[in-house]
This record gives structure tokens, sequence and C-alpha cells, in this order.
């Protein structure tokens, strides 16, 4: 009944059987964790502890701590923001996408990027609940409640409306998604529990899932329209973050090239911090099986393409600049390249443009140290990327005498670091005490890889399957 | 307590000999209470005769829900109760509305779809499932059936499922308790009892 490529490896190799799958992703949950994972643990509670003594106090003396004023009013804040929710874009695309696409190499790592989607979710809805300076109250002001509380209602004609709509939506979406997922795998656990505590535990986590064909139809339906939902979701989300800024009329800002580069640039930076917690993580757990060559070939190319289509982007914005003849337009982008802030601009193209073409090269594709390190650099290149736009955007006022140079404070680093410790520890957690790989997924998809079928299917590598060997494939 | 045998319980290690043997047994008018696989196997559903999910309609039914209600709250704010220029636009400024209609839209259709899954087939916190195998999470694909509810006698459907593949056909019954799924009575047994099966070796 599977549908069997012909030239693809197979997904799960090492020749794993069912059990090999339960016991493999289990083992983590049930032991004790590594002395890797304490020292993760610990370091990430440092950052998360000392980052939040400077956010504590940032909230105590208000966000004069931070280095903005009154030309450049948003900076690392929401620059940060952007960059946080951005990376959560490619858990749901790995989870969604891929799904209806039916690209079946997504299912070893779905669970774990998705896990990651919900933390940086979570480190992104930070930003603008701090940036509202007395946090306890601004929930009440995003809310669309009555004039009760002394003002209008919210404004629904409002960009910034439609953003915590969206993120909010994004958010609880993509925990429900998520935790449909785990529901299953939480069965396994509780199945495998010999304790009275875990079996507890699991089994409420589990809500009682006992896998009956029936359960199955249901949950295979739900999976796939969740999906459905969340691909038009994810793809919103970004766009309607970068409406924040493409429906002022700041020059920069003002662009309709917005949405569709905004999202390019979302699951690009999420592909690269997936690859780089994936790389990790298949370490230290010894994934290696599951999170095969070929998984972090295709992350590396997906990161290629996207880092050219906001190579693209970067270009067209500039050449419309220049074509549509306003000169203030014309101005902020030739500032961006050569302005005080010039630096900035030329490490957002040099990372995110230039060093994503060098998975061109098999040989760079396919080294783990390599991609490890550019999975970094990308991630860098598109902080800049907002930072570019919202200061540099930003700096030169419509009045010269407003013109000022950004620099941030120590609670600008700080604020951003604590948002770091939240996200490692939030996902240490999770690789304790979920399973990492989605089982019953993986499950699914292993007799495609079982290694008769993969013998026939090795028409294209450099190893020749001699005539005996082949075996028909049913197509 | 009452231990009366009434199940019988197939384990097959393979999907698609499993899948053969629902087909099987069921030609041989085997009424087959329920399967149990560790991950969702295709066309089983079929096989077994089930009717298609509803849930597409009922993910639609909340969409639909969602958009009548994003609609008119923003159409009801910025329109009726408080009406205000914003950019010289009119009060009812349709476009504006269409990216929370749409977050609403997929709000309402996760969550109610979801909550109709997890209502419908009774999932919740503190259920206590009817476990026939505690393996069919993990490797094997568990068939049970419900002797009552058939004509056939005891052998001859093992003989059935032996033949279809089953690597091992066992008997189960719940007891009174078991059967009654009581959640605190679940507590004090576990704590008492400790965990008496599991999919792993029991230590000790």
């Amino acid at each position: 009944m599977q549908i069997v490529s012909k030239v693809r490896e197979p997904l799960v190799t090492g020749g794993k059987t069912y059990k090999d799958i339960t016991e493999d992703v289990c083992r983590p949950v049930e032991g004790s964790p590594s002395m890797g994972w304490f020292a993760g643990m610990a370091l990430s509670l440092c950052l998360l502890l000392a980052g939040g003594a400077f956010l504590g106090e940032m909230l105590w003396s208000g966000i004069g701590r931070w280095g903005l004023n009154k030309t450049v009013q948003w900076a690392w804040d929401i620059t940060n923001f952007v960059w946080w929710v951005g990376i959560g874009h490619a858990g749901t695309l790995i989870s969604a996408v891929l799904l209806l696409f039916r690209q079946k190499w997504r299912t070893s790592i779905n669970r774990a990027a998705e896990a990651m989607t919900i933390f940086a979710v979570i480190c992104a809805a930070i930003w603008p609940v701090v940036h509202m300076g007395r946090p306890w109250i601004g929930g009440i002001w995003a809310l669309p409640l009555p004039n009760t509380y002394g003002s209008l209602w919210v404004n629904f004609n409002s960009p910034l409306l439609w953003d915590v709509f969206a993120i909010s939506t994004y958010f609880s979406v993509s925990l429900v998604f998520w935790f449909i997922g785990l529901v299953p795998d939480f069965a396994t656990i509780r199945d495998r529990a010999i304790k009275p505590i875990p079996r507890l535990i699991y089994g409420a986590l589990s809500m009682g899932f006992n896998g009956s064909a029936k359960t199955w139809m249901h949950y295979e339906a739900v999976s796939l329209i969740l999906a459905g939902l969340s691909t038009p979701l994810v793809l919103s989300v970004h766009t309607i973050v970068s409406m924040d800024f493409a429906t002022s009329v700041i020059p920069g800002w003002h662009t309709t090239i917005f949405p569709p580069y905004f999202v390019a640039g979302a699951i690009f930076s999420g592909f690269a911090m997936v690859l780089t917690l994936m790389l990790v993580t298949r370490k230290l757990y010894k994934l290696e099986d599951y999170i095969t060559m070929e998984h972090i070939e295709m992350m590396s190319l997906v990161v290629t393409i996207t880092g050219s289509v906001v190579g693209i982007a970067y270009i067209t914005e500039f050449v419309i600049a220049w074509y549509s003849g306003v000169e203030y337009e014309q101005y902020a982008f030739v500032n961006r390249m050569t302005g005080q802030y010039w630096w900035a601009y030329w490490s957002m193209m040099g990372c995110n443009v230039i060093s994503p073409q060098v998975f061109y090269f098999k040989k760079l594709r396919t080294s783990i140290p390599f991609i490890f390190f550019i999975s970094i650099v990308v991630n860098i290149g598109m902080w800049f990327e907002r930072f570019v736009i919202i200061v540099t955007s930003l700096h030169r006022d419509f009045l010269p005498s407003s013109w000022v140079y950004f620099t941030p404070t120590i609670y600008d680093v700080m604020c951003y670091v604590f948002t770091f410790g939240l996200f490692f520890t939030l996902f240490l957690a999770f690789a304790k005490y979920f399973p990492v790989v989605n089982m019953a997924e993986v499950k699914s998809v292993l007799k495609s890889s079982d290694t008769k079928v993969y013998k026939s299917r090795r028409t294209i590598s450099n190893e020749v399957v001699p005539e005996a060997d082949r075996v028909p494939v049913d197509l | 307590m009452e231990k009366n045998t009434n199940y019988l319980v197939g384990v097959f290690g393979d999907e698609d000999i499993m899948i053969k043997a629902v087909k099987a047994l069921r030609k041989k008018g085997v009424n087959i209470y329920e399967v149990f696989t560790p991950y969702p196997v295709h066309f089983l559903e079929d096989a077994l005769g089930y009717k298609r999910s509803w849930m597409p309609k009922a993910a639609f039914g909340f969409g639909a829900l969602g958009t009548t209600c994003a609609i008119l709250l923003q159409s009801w704010i910025m329109g009726f109760e408080w009406p205000m220029i914003i950019g010289g636009k009119g009060f009812i400024a349709i476009p504006d509305f269409v990216p929370i209609t749409f977050e609403l839209t997929v709000l309402f259709s996760a969550f109610g779809m979801a909550g109709s899954f997890f209502v419908s087939q009774d999932l919740k916190p503190y259920k206590v499932p009817q476990i026939f195998d505690r393996r069919q999470s993990d490797d094997k694909h568990i068939m049970a059936i419900d002797l009552a509810a058939n004509k056939l006698s005891e052998d001859e459907i093992k003989a059935l499922l032996s033949e279809a593949g089953a690597e091992e056909v066992n008997n189960k019954s719940f007891t009174e308790k078991e059967k009654k799924g009581s959640f605190i009575d679940y507590v004090v047994d576990l704590f008492t009892n400790g965990v008496t099966d599991s999919a792993r070796e029991l230590k000790g």
C-alpha cells in the first residue's frame, strides 16, 4: 500500500524494528538524564536567572532602562519578537505543510520542531508584553473588552491588534496540534511504566488513549485537518507580523513585498534553528538512525532555498525603491547600505544571502560541524535583518534634528539573554520528559524503509544493485 | 471477584497480516470487537467496515461559527457600539476585518474539532482505558473478539485467528471493577498493588 520512492534513501536506517523505535525513544524518558543534559540545564538556568534579574529590574524601573529614545522607539524589543516568531515557523512548516505534501521524512523531526515552535512563540510573546512597560494592565489593553476600563474598545483596524489575535491563535493551535500528536506516545510510555507515579502521570497525559482503530481513524482526520488549518495560519502569522511595519508610512517599512519576504525569512531562520537543535539532540540521544544524513541534507537545502528567496527579496526591495522615484524611500535603502548601520546591513547580507549558498556542495551539506556553524550564522543574520529593517528605518527621522544613533544598554542585552535561557530550559525539559521523536508516526513509515525495498531503491546512488537483489516496487 | 473469559485476543506482528486477518475473519462472519494498533494503519477502517470520520464536518461547523462570531463582533464594536473614524475609513471596514476573521475561524475550527475528538472518543485525563494487551502501543496489533457477540465457538475462532497468522491467541476478561473504570479505584489499586502489567519487564 505504501508509495515507495525508488530514489530516496530509507527514512529509518540501521534495520530498526518497531520495538527498537519504542526502546530508543523511551529510554531517555525512562532513564536518568546524562551529564550533558545536566550541564545544559545548568547553563540555561543561569542565563534565565541572570537575564531574569535584569528583566525584573527593567519592569520595576520602566523601559527607559532600554536604549530606546524619542526617534528610535522600537529596537531590540521588536527585533527579538520578530526573530523568535520567525524561528517558530519551521516547526509548523515541518509538521503541517510537509504533512500535506506527504513528505514522510518529517516524521522523525516534527515532534522536536513543533516543541521548538511553541517555546519560540512563548519567547516571542514576552516582548510585546514587556514592551508595554506595565504588562499587568497590558492584557486589558490588548483584549476586546468593553469600555468599562475607562478606555475605548481595541482598534480592529490596527495590525498590532491583528497580531495579538494571530500570535495567540498560532500559539494555541500549535499547542493543540502538538498535544494531539503526543497523546499516542504518552500512551506508549504509560503502557511501559513500571512504577505507579509515571503510570499515573503519563496515563493522565495520554487521556486514556488505547489505540483502537476507531480512535485512530478520527485521530488521522483530526491531524490532517489541523495540518490544513495550520498551513494558512502559519503563513498568516508572519504576514500579519510584517503588516505591523508594512501598513505604516515609514520609508523602508512601507513595502508590499513584506508579507512573502517575512514568511520566507521565518522559514529560513526556523530551519536553521531546527538544525542547531536537532544536530545536538541527535548526537546526545543517539538518534542517528532516525534523523539521518538525508534529513539533515533536506533541511540544509530548505535553508539554501529560503535563503535565496530572502536574497531576492532584499534586491527587489532595493530595485523597487529606486524605481519608485521617491527620494525618501531611496534614501532609506541607500542609508541601510552605506549609513551608520552599514555593518549591520552587510552582516545581514553575508549571513543570509551568501552563507547558505555553500550547501550547493554535497561535501559541505553533509558535514555536520559545518552545518551546525552555518545554522548559527543564519540565525545571527536573520536577527540582523530585523534589526536593519527596524532601526535603520527609524534612526533617520523626518526631521534631521531628530537623527540619532541607537545603542543598546545592558538591559537590552540581558532581556534578550533571558529569552534564550527560557527557550533552552523549556527545550531541555521537553527533551527529558517527553518523547523527542514521534514514535507512532515513525513506526508508520518504517515499512517503506524496509531493507528489501531499500535495495531496489538505490538506483541513483553510487552502489549498483545486482539484478538478483532488485525487488519489484509496488507503485 | 468474578472472572469470566469473554474476549479472545489475537496478537499480530505485522500490519499487512493483520489487515488480511481482519478481512478473512469478517468474511467468515466473525464479529470483531475492536483492533488496537501502535500507529495508524491505513485502510484498517475500511477492512473493519467503519463509516468515514465525521471530524471534517465538525471542523467546518466550528469554523463557520468562528467566521460568524468574528464578523459580528468586529462589525458591532466598530460600526454600532462605539463608531470611530480611523484613518478616514468606513466604520465597518471589511478588508480590515479579514485578518482577525481568518484567525478566529482557524481558532474555533481547531479547538472545536479537537474538542469533538476528545469528547466523542471519551478521552480525558482521568479515563481508565480497558487495555487488552499492553504491547498494543509498542509493536503488536491486537485484535479483540467478544465471544458473547459471536455465534462461532471459542475454538473455531481461535483456529481462524491462528490460521490468519496471529502470533498468539489469548483469553482476556475484565473484572466488574475494571469494566466500571472508576478512576479512584484505579489510583487506589495502583498504589496498593503497584503496577501489575506493563509492556516492559516488571522488576522484582
